[in-house]
Parts: C-alpha cells; structure tokens; sequence
C-alpha cells in the first residue's frame, strides 16, 4: 500500500505515523537509486580536491585553510543535493497528494527534511574524515570537525528545504535554489569552519560549536513552517 | 582650495559623495522608465482592444 | 476603523496619491539634501582623529540606514501582503526592492573608501560589513525569485516569504557591533540620550537623514505608479486614469 494510500485513510492516521512512513519511503527511494546518493557525496570530494590543486599548497599550509575548505565543499554539495528534496514528488504529482491528504504539510516536510539530510548530510559527515586527512587535519580534532558538520549539514538542510520550497517547479530552479539559500548559510559558514578552525589552533571551540547548535535548533524549529508555506504558494 | 583637498583625503571624499549622487540620480531615472514602460504598456493594450 | 486601512490599499487611491505625494517628498529631500551637505562638507569641523576624512559619514550613515530600512519595509509589506492578501503591499514590497539594493551597494562602496583612511583597508571580514554584504546577496535573492514564476501573484507571495525568512539579517548587521568584537564603530546616533557626536557634525547627518528618507518616498511614490499600472492594467479605471 503506497504511503499516499495510507494518508489518504484520513486524518485518524497521527501524524507520527504519517511522518515515519514518509521517512521510511523517502530512504526506500534513495536506496532503489544508490548513484543518486553516491553524486553529492562524489562531487564533495571532487570540490574538496579541486582547492589543493588549484592553490599548490603544502600540506602544511593547506591545514590552516582546510576547516574553511571543508565547509564550503560540504555546502556546496548539500545544496546540489537539496535540489532533489521535492522534486520528483513534485514532478509526479506525489507532492500535491501529500499536501491535499488532510496531515500536516508541516509534519510532512519535517519528515521529507529529516529522512534528505539522513541520505545526504549524515553521509557526508561520515565521509568528512577521509577528508580530513587528505587536507591534513589533525586526528584530534575530528570530533569537533564532525560535530560542526553535523550540525551544519542540519541546519542547512532545514533552512534549504525553504529554498527548495519555493524553487520547485522553476525553470533553472537550482541556480535560483543556490542564489537565496547561500546567503542564508553564510552565518553557518562562518560558525561551523569557525569551531573547527578554533579546534584546530588550539582555543576552545565549545563557544562557537553552542552557537552552532543553537543555529541548529532555531533553524530545525522555524524553517519548516516557512517550507510548508512556501510549498503552499508554489503547489497551488 | 583647501576645501577641495579635504585635508588631504580628497581621493576618498570627492568619490564617495560622486557616487551618492549618481546612486540617487540612477534611482529617480529608473524609476520613471519603469512608470513609463507600464504607461506604454496600458496604452497598447487599450489601442488593441479599441481595435 | 479598518476602512481606511482597506482604502489605503485600493489600487486608484494608491496611484492618485502617490502621484500627489512625488513632489512633495521631492522637494523636502532636496532641502534636506542640500543643507545636509552644506552642513556637512562645510561648516563642520574637521575630525579630530579622521581630519576631513570623516566627511564620508554624511553619505555612508544615510545610506547603510536606509538599506536596513528598505529591507524591513519590503519584508513588513511581504507580510502584510501575506496575511491580509493586500496586493498593493506586494507592490510596495516590489517597488522598494530595487530602491533597497542600490542604497545597500552605496552603503558598502562608501564604507569601502572610508575604510581605506580610518583603518588602512579598503575591505575586512568583520562582522558588520560581511552581513551587510549578506543583505546585498538578499536582495538579490528576493529580485531574482520575484520574476521566475510565470503567475505574478504567485511570485510576488514567493518573494514575500522569502524577504520574510531574510529579515532575521536586518538585526544581526544592527547589533553585530555590539555582540562581536569589530572593526566598525559602535552606534554612531543614540536614541535615547546624549550623542556621542558634537552638535555641529550631528545636525548635517540628521539633515541627511532626513534627505535621504524623503528621496525614498519619492523614488517609491514613482514606482508605486508603475507597478500599480503593471497589476492592474486590464481593470476599468485604469483605462479611464490612461485615456484621460
């Protein structure tokens, strides 16, 4: 039974039921499509790559600069990745189901955000530390390098989700995706390759990774009433 | 001439208050071409559904 | 009590007075302007520290305020627009956009300069200037969503959430010199209480102020018209208002 069937028994299905079925879907999907999930995380490591070579760096000096390397190139791949968070179910019609099926389209986009960042933002934060070595982070500071980046990917996914709300369905919807989603990360940028860098030369980090989880949870609380309102205006 | 050297810092000074006024030049003749776009807008719709 | 609230929002009001309102805004400003830069490039006093440099302020101040004030109006009508479904607040919104971004750039170029003299660099990351270079990127944002979409009413509530969802920036440029350690000076006017400015630099850059908020009245008087022209061009009396 397709989870549009279930949701559509009506509104007695609760809306942890609605949501863990639509996060059990969502992971069902991506794992029919393994070379969808690999992409972002292949581009990562091309994007992260692609500063040593073009700086010709030592690895001592590309130390310094690699929280900040880190960062941007998980940003740019969690927004290649954000792309895809509404559009297939957009595309076929699943995205106006779910929005008429009488749950929340909040609950719903909190779970479509929740089961995207499992499949892309997770993935690269256990990815981070072959990077990290490659750019010559020192091993010590990989808990707090992937503790920003979990944080970070978090709440990039929530705040994306908006931007993905409002772009699907636009011709060169991602270039528009990117153009508004990035100067709202840019706070998170400046947070999570702060704590990292922070880490890294030896000051304590907690203060800024404490902003960065409470970036998080702002983010995580607000952003997906502003998804569903933007899916609102874009599904009509 | 003293005024005009601005104490030295005439190359910072006399820039910035030449942008200003171009930026508020730019603002009131962009707006007006918009005003004028849609005037001439209106009025081709109207020659055609007078037609 | 709402009436007047509803008229203010119908379209053929909107457009008679914003055509009456153009020139007075435009002189006011005009005046402000002109005494402000008199006051301002003439008869106050050199700077202790900056000598003449600090001349700047009487453009750069007006301009960074106003780039936060557009912000926030366009935002404010976004919301308004949303809640009450008000389609002149979106052409408000629509009309201060542009007028918000050029005043931001302004913002940042005159800062630019003045950097260059006050602190030996024409450009730091610190906390004010890189989230006042965010708001730029914002606007940017919120003008490039607006057309994207081939209904306009459904661009201009695409681009009201997302002004909406930018406006979280507004405070964090207001108050980064206060949570950060910054290069930028601290609040240059107080609200409440004594200035820390002298009386003779202070009144030209209220002046300016002045100047510079009444020229945006004018500015978005004008193109209010057109953008009230654009939403409404196939309703009767803009035939008639055209015509005559």
């Amino acid at each position: 039974m397709s989870v549009a069937d279930t949701l559509a028994e009506g509104p007695e299905v609760s809306a942890v039921r609605a949501m863990a079925l639509i996060v059990r879907r969502e992971l069902r999907l991506s794992f029919r499509r393994p070379e969808q999930m690999l992409q972002p995380l292949v581009f990562f490591l091309i994007v992260t790559t692609l500063f040593p070579l073009g700086l010709s760096l030592q690895l001592s000096l590309l130390r310094d600069m690699a929280p900040g390397v880190l960062w941007v190139a998980a940003l740019l791949s969690s927004l290649l990745s954000l792309d895809s968070l509404f559009k297939s179910d957009a595309d076929d019609g699943t995205l106006d189901q779910l929005a008429l099926s009488g749950q929340s389209l909040t609950a719903i986009v909190v779970a479509k955000t929740a089961a995207h960042w499992l499949v892309s933002g997770a993935a690269l934060v256990l990815v981070s530390p072959l990077v990290g070595i490659a750019l010559g982070i020192p091993v010590a500071i990989f808990p707090t390098m992937l503790g920003s980046l979990a944080l970070g990917t978090l709440s990039l996914s929530w705040l994306g989700a908006i931007g993905a709300g409002l772009t699907v369905g636009l011709k060169r919807g991602n270039v528009l995706l990117s153009l508004i989603v990035l100067p709202l990360a840019m706070p998170l940028l400046i947070f999570g390759a702060g704590a990292t860098d922070r880490a890294a030369s030896g000051i304590s980090s907690a203060g800024a990774l404490y902003l960065l989880g409470s970036l998080c949870v702002f983010t995580c609380t607000l952003a997906p009433f502003a998804t569903a309102a933007a899916l609102r205006i874009t599904l009509e | 001439m003293n005024f005009w050297a601005m104490g030295g810092y005439a190359r910072f000074v006399w820039p910035c208050f030449g942008l200003a006024g171009l930026v508020l030049a730019w603002n009131v003749w962009s707006a007006r071409r918009f005003h004028a776009a849609a005037r001439v807008r209106v009025e081709r719709a109207l020659l055609m559904t007078d037609e | 009590m709402w009436t007047w609230f509803f008229r203010l929002a119908s379209p053929p009001y909107v457009y008679r007075s914003a055509a009456a309102l153009t020139p007075w805004f435009m002189t006011v400003a005009a005046i402000a302007i002109a005494c402000g830069l008199i006051g301002g490039l003439r008869l106050a006093p050199p700077d202790y520290q900056q000598g003449d440099a600090f001349r700047i302020i009487y453009v750069h101040v007006p301009s960074a305020y106003m780039s936060l004030f557009c912000y926030t109006t366009m935002a404010v009508a976004g919301a308004i627009g949303l809640i009450w479904r008000i389609k002149m607040a979106y052409a408000l919104a629509a009309a201060t956009a542009p007028v918000g971004a050029s005043f931001t750039a302004l913002a940042l170029v005159t800062g630019s300069l003045w950097g260059k003299p006050m602190w030996g660099t024409y450009w730091a990351w610190d906390p004010r200037l890189t989230s006042e270079l965010i708001l730029l990127f914002l606007y940017a944002g919120v003008m490039s969503l607006r057309p994207a979409f081939e209904d306009p009413a459904r661009g201009d509530r695409a681009a009201a959430l997302l002004s909406i969802v930018g406006v979280v920036n507004v405070p964090i440029i207001h108050y980064s010199v206060q949570w950060w350690n910054s290069l930028h000076q601290g609040a240059t006017i107080a609200k409440i209480g004594k200035s820390e400015m002298p009386g003779s630099m202070l009144w030209p850059l209220l002046t300016m102020l002045l100047g510079f908020m009444c020229f945006y009245g004018a500015v978005v008087c004008i193109r209010l018209r057109g953008e009230v022209l654009n939403r409404e061009r196939r309703s009767a009396w803009v035939r008639e208002a055209i015509k005559s």
